[in-house]
Formats: C-alpha cells, sequence, structure tokens
C-alpha cells in the first residue's frame, strides 16, 4: 500500500465572481519512504498542493472534490480533531522562511517540547532529552545551549537545520518541504538540501519537495511531477524528467536554465506568463506560450498519458518525438 | 562558540539575572537615556509606595471617627498663616488630616484604577482574541457590540449604572460595595478599547508564518491563540494598558465628583476633591487643590510613562 495517494484533488477557491479551480483533478501516488519533487512556476498550485495535503487550506481555498489517502484515510474528511493529530505527528511541513516561521518570543526549546508533549505524553524532561538527540542529528553545534536561545540569535541556515530538526521531532512518515531552501544563502542551501535528503533516507521518511528549483529536485528526489495551472502536465522518474523532458512546457522550464545557455547569449525564456485562475484559456492552459500549438490544443484539455518512462499531458506529444524543440521562438 | 558578550566559558552556566538582562536590553538602554520616564517612573514609584504604605506612613487614619474632630476643619495647609503644626497639608471640612485622607485616597484610586484596567483587560483580550482570529461572523458580531458600546460615553454608561444600582442597593449598601461597583462598571465600560486594538493586532499577527508552523505541528485553536498569538502581541497591550490605567483614575475620580463614586467617609481622590469645591469659595482652596494636584501628577506619569512605552515598542515609530 502506497503511504499517500491522491486521487482527482480539485481545490476551489471561491471569489466574488464564483469559484475559481486552483487545482484541476491531480492525482498521483507516493510509496513509504520515497521522494517526490514538484515543480512549476508561481501560480502552479505546488504550494497549494501541500497545503491541501495537509487540510490546511483556509478560507476563501477549500478542497472541492477528491480523495488524499495518507496511510488509508481521507485527509479532506477527517475531523479537526484527527487532523490535528495527524499534523506533526506523522506528517510534518516545512515552511519556505526561516526567519518567520519559528515563533519569535518562544527558545527553541520551548517550541520543541510543546510539540512533543502536545502529542505524545511525556515529561518536560523526556521531551528536553529527545528535543537535544534532534538537534543533534541536523549537527546542530553545542546542541544544549540552542534550546535555550531564540530564533533571533541564530542564522537563517541553523534556523532551517532547527525547522528540520522540529518536522522529525515525531518521526513522521511524510515531510512536505515547501520551498525549504529559498530563503537561504546559495551555500547554505546545498547544505540543506543534503541533510533533509539524509534525514528522509535514513529515516524512512517520505518527502514532498516542493520547489521551482530543478537543480535541487535532481539532487533529492526519485520521482518528479511537473505542474501548470492547477494541473500536473508531466510526471515520470526525475532523471528522465530532466534528461529528456517531453512536455514543451517542461523543456522551456529546463532550457531555460541559466547554464543551457552559452555565456554571453540571451537567455532561453518561454515566453509570455501563465494564465491567471480566472483567465484560464479554453484547451490545454500551456496552449497561449506553446510553440508547437495544433488545432486541438485550443479545444481540448489533453489527458495525462503514458510516454515512455513518464507521464505527459500533451496533444503533440508525439510531433515532440521527431522534432528538435524549437530554438527561439521570441 | 560563546553567546554572551561577557564571554561565558562553555560547561560554566553564568546566566546574568533577569533583572541585570533587562537592565542592559535596549528597553533598558532607552529607559536611562530618557529623563522624563525616569522621572516619570521615580515619582509613580513614590506615588505608589507612598499610597500603599499609607497605613505606615499617614498621621492619622482617616476612616477612624475618634480621631477626627470636627473642630479641627478647615486648618490650612503649613505655608499659610493660621495653619496647625500636627496637620502637615491642613485638614479637611470634617476636621481629617488632609495629608492621611490623600494617602488612603491615593490608595484607593489606584486599586479601583489598577483592577478595573484588570477588568478591561480580561475582557478585551480574551474577545480580541476570538474575534481576530475566529473571524467571520464572531468577529462581526463581537465588533458590533463593541461599536455600539463606544458609541456610548463610558461616563453616561457608568452614571447610569452607578445611579440605578445606588437606587435599587440603597446607599449603606452601595457605599459598602462601592469599590467593587466602581471596577466592574469601569472595567465593563472600557473593553472595546482593548478588543479592537487586539484585534488588529491578531490580525496582523496570524497571517505570519509561525502561526501555520504551529497548526502544521498539530496545535488546537485555543493553544494558537494564547501561546503563539497572545504573546507576540503583547506590546500594543501593555501600551493601552499604562493609558487605561490613567482614564480609569480619571473617570474614577469624575464618577466620585458627581456622587456616584466613593462614599465621603471613605474617600478617593475624587470625593475628596469634590467635597472640598463646597468650600473653594470660602477660602479653603487646599481641600480641593492639593488632592488636584496629586491626581494630575498621577495621571500624567502614568500617561508619560506610557508615551514613552510606545516608543519603545513600536520600532517603526521615529521622532522628528
Amino acid at each position: 500500500m502506497s503511504l499517500l495517494s491522491v486521487r482527482d484533488l480539485t481545490v476551489k477557491f471561491g471569489s466574488r465572481t464564483g469559484p475559481v479551480t486552483a487545482l484541476n483533478g491531480i492525482s498521483f501516488d507516493l510509496a513509504r519512504g520515497e521522494r517526490l519533487g514538484i515543480v512549476g512556476e508561481s501560480g502552479a498550485g505546488k504550494s497549494i498542493t501541500g497545503f491541501a495535503l495537509m487540510n490546511l487550506l483556509s478560507k476563501p481555498g477549500y478542497i472541492d472534490g477528491g480523495q488524499i489517502l495518507f496511510e488509508g484515510e481521507d485527509v479532506a474528511q477527517m475531523s479537526p480533531r484527527d487532523v490535528r493529530a495527524m499534523r506533526g505527528d506523522r506528517m510534518a511541513m516545512i515552511f519556505q522562511d526561516p526567519m518567520v516561521t519559528l515563533n519569535p518570543v518562544l527558545t527553541i526549546g520551548q517550541q520543541m517540547i510543546e510539540t512533543l508533549k502536545a502529542h505524545r505524553k511525556l515529561s518536560t524532561q523526556e521531551a528536553r532529552q529527545i528535543a537535544l538527540v534532534k538537534l543533534k542529528e541536523v549537527y546542530i553545534p553545542s546542541p544544549q545551549d540552542r534550546l535555550d536561545q531564540y530564533p533571533h540569535e541564530l542564522s537563517g541556515g541553523m534556523r532551517q537545520r532547527i525547522i528540520i530538526a522540529m518536522a522529525l521531532l515525531l518521526d513522521p512518515k511524510l515531510i512536505i518541504a515547501d520551498e525549504p531552501t529559498t530563503a537561504l544563502d546559495v551555500t547554505i542551501q546545498a547544505d540543506i538540501m543534503a541533510l533533509l535528503l539524509e534525514m528522509c533516507q535514513s529515516n524512512q521518511v517520505g518527502l514532498i519537495l516542493i520547489t521551482h528549483d530543478l537543480g535541487v529536485v535532481s539532487q533529492v528526489t526519485e520521482r518528479t511531477m511537473v505542474m501548470y495551472a492547477g494541473r500536473i502536465i508531466e510526471s515520470g522518474p526525475t532523471r528522465s524528467i530532466i534528461n529528456d523532458p517531453q512536455h514543451p512546457y517542461t523543456q522551456g522550464l529546463i532550457n531555460a536554465l541559466p547554464q543551457q545557455t552559452p555565456p554571453g547569449q540571451r537567455l532561453k525564456q518561454i515566453p509570455g506568463t501563465m494564465p491567471t485562475l480566472a483567465t484560464m484559456p479554453k484547451g490545454c492552459p500551456f496552449h497561449t506560450r506553446c510553440a508547437l500549438v495544433g488545432e486541438g490544443c485550443m479545444t481540448h484539455v489533453p489527458s495525462i498519458n503514458q510516454f515512455g518512462s513518464s507521464f505527459v499531458a500533451c496533444h503533440e506529444v508525439h510531433r515532440l518525438q521527431n522534432e528538435v524543440p524549437a530554438e527561439d521562438v521570441s | 562558540m560563546s553567546n554572551s558578550v561577557f564571554g561565558n566559558q562553555p560547561g560554566a552556566p553564568s546566566k546574568p539575572s533577569r533583572i541585570l538582562a533587562i537592565w542592559n536590553s535596549n528597553i533598558g538602554y532607552s529607559f536611562r537615556s530618557n529623563p522624563v520616564a525616569v522621572v516619570s517612573m521615580a515619582v509613580f514609584l513614590l506615588i505608589v509606595l507612598a499610597a500603599f504604605c499609607a497605613p505606615l506612613l499617614a498621621p492619622y487614619n482617616p476612616y477612624d471617627p475618634a480621631q477626627i474632630d470636627i473642630m479641627n476643619s478647615e486648618y490650612p495647609p503649613f505655608w499659610v498663616d493660621g495653619a496647625l503644626e500636627e496637620f502637615s497639608l491642613g485638614t479637611d471640612d470634617q476636621g481629617r488630616d488632609l495629608l492621611s485622607t490623600i494617602l488612603y485616597g491615593t490608595r484607593l484610586s489606584l486599586i479601583i484604577g489598577i483592577c478595573a484596567v484588570a477588568v478591561q483587560t480580561v475582557l478585551g483580550v480574551s474577545l480580541g482574541l476570538i474575534s481576530g482570529y475566529v473571524g467571520g461572523r464572531t468577529d462581526n458580531l463581537l465588533m458590533r457590540i463593541a461599536d455600539i458600546q463606544l458609541s456610548f460615553s463610558t461616563l453616561m454608561v457608568a452614571i447610569i449604572f452607578l445611579a440605578i444600582t445606588q437606587a435599587m442597593f440603597g446607599s449603606e449598601v452601595f457605599s459598602r460595595y462601592a469599590v467593587i461597583f466602581l471596577v466592574a462598571v469601569i472595567g465593563v465600560a472600557e473593553w472595546p478599547q482593548y478588543a479592537r486594538t487586539v484585534r488588529a493586532t491578531v490580525l496582523a499577527e496570524k497571517k505570519k508564518e509561525y502561526v501555520d508552523a504551529a497548526k502544521v505541528m498539530g496545535f488546537g485553536p485555543l493553544r494558537i491563540m494564547m501561546r503563539h498569538i497572545l504573546p507576540n502581541s503583547l506590546s500594543p497591550i501593555f501600551v493601552i494598558f499604562t493609558v487605561q490605567v490613567a482614564n480609569a483614575i480619571i473617570s474614577e475620580a469624575s464618577l466620585s465628583f458627581l456622587g456616584l463614586g466613593m462614599p465621603p467617609t471613605q474617600p478617593s481622590l475624587g470625593s475628596l476633591i469634590s467635597s472640598g469645591f463646597d468650600y473653594i469659595f470660602s477660602g479653603s482652596w487646599w481641600i480641593t487643590a492639593i488632592p488636584g494636584v496629586v491626581l494630575v501628577v498621577l495621571v500624567l506619569v502614568i500617561n508619560l510613562l506610557g508615551d514613552w512605552m510606545r516608543d519603545v515598542l513600536n520600532p517603526k515609530l521615529y521622532k522628528g
């Protein structure tokens, strides 16, 4: 049985002009200890997916349909009490900016102990011991002192380590990391990612890594899902997505990496911007920016089909196989 | 890696004491470098100490009828001709030593002021927290109630309430429980001030990521409100607290002045000012003036301290 199985998850946001769809029929599975990357532009629905998995969507967002089966239980149908019991304990989340995710008025120790005591019957001393062990695991120097410090006394990298330690406190089965390194210094990003990878591997924790950094995804994850405008447009083993992208959008993303352009030349961009939720075009949501747009793209939303080792949602994917991806479309 | 300016040796936890830590903090520094704050604090502490040590300091007990002689009434303070040595600040219309009466009266005023604000704080902070955190209909309902209450002036509400209770219980029972009535009415009448400020702060705080992080840790709404959002919203609460104590003392004085507060047998500063007011044109100005000065100084220093605190706790506020 897979750890997490999402079926046709649809998330909508209420607005004055009626609900808009932010996630459109997302389905995927995650095995125990598997690491999945979710990539896409800002607004593609990556973070919404993460929040929906935690049942953390707040108004005006809501889950409109579909299932989120986590260890056999549907998160979307859980009572608030059960959701609280699950959060932090079996499913943990790491946020983007370590500068603001820790409560500024509580010491690191207080926050860790509070988390432990909220889920387990432990004395403060026992909880403190567990917190110490976890801080050691994430290579925090002199953890004893850190426990009595306030978040503002620590650097960003140190704080993100502490947040990882806090996520691991109760040995969760799944960690959702929402752009965990975006707010960090480039030199520390690699450290934190390596740490996250090591922690997940040694504890057999499933990881959903939400990011727009393809480099990070290729280092850490086994499988990757590319999202665009609230839909999954390509998913498959990370290696094949990076080395042999099928969907024109994924190709565009990879071509847009600065490493793909020789020095001195213009960077290759995907022309245009992603449509907003309210102005979603008919047919394939990417057709307004796609170089390979065909007749069907304007009218029908492509279904996701297996193609080689990955799944792709594109009408023109057959054509792509034979053609060289369009070079400069601007 | 040492984390303290004093270079703590690892393994030798020599933490500076709490008081020293506060003294050395930014707040301590700003306090020391602000003469107005220092003087205000000194005067405030002096008044508070004197008021709460009243039974020890006061030469007479103004509540003890055996020590009061009506023949001693209306002696002037010591710097005016005709003063008696044993009454340094003179006597009032009933022959009570004014110094003792002021000390006891200040104590009453402070107690009523602080207790009333405590009632306001408990009511206002809890309703403001709920209103801000829960939002939606609850928020609307609570804030409309607050609006309605704010549209009546505090004094009007208090006058109506106190007049009715006085008529209901009779003035004897009323004077016995006057302190409680005053605390209740001033406390209830002013909670919207708190509730609104707290709500505004909570609205800002609950959008911050640490609240999401707390939710992700599986904490319930009550714990998030009390342990995560409330401590982060404390600074405006402190500031209003000081301002409101000053306001409550003034409200109490006004009500007592109007005859709806403390009875003349147990005078607060307000009722003392009021009782002297009848004699102000017959030359005995000190019965009103001296308690009046004490009241003004007390309220002024509390307000100055509140101002200083607002400047310190709100770093976005720069003085030009």
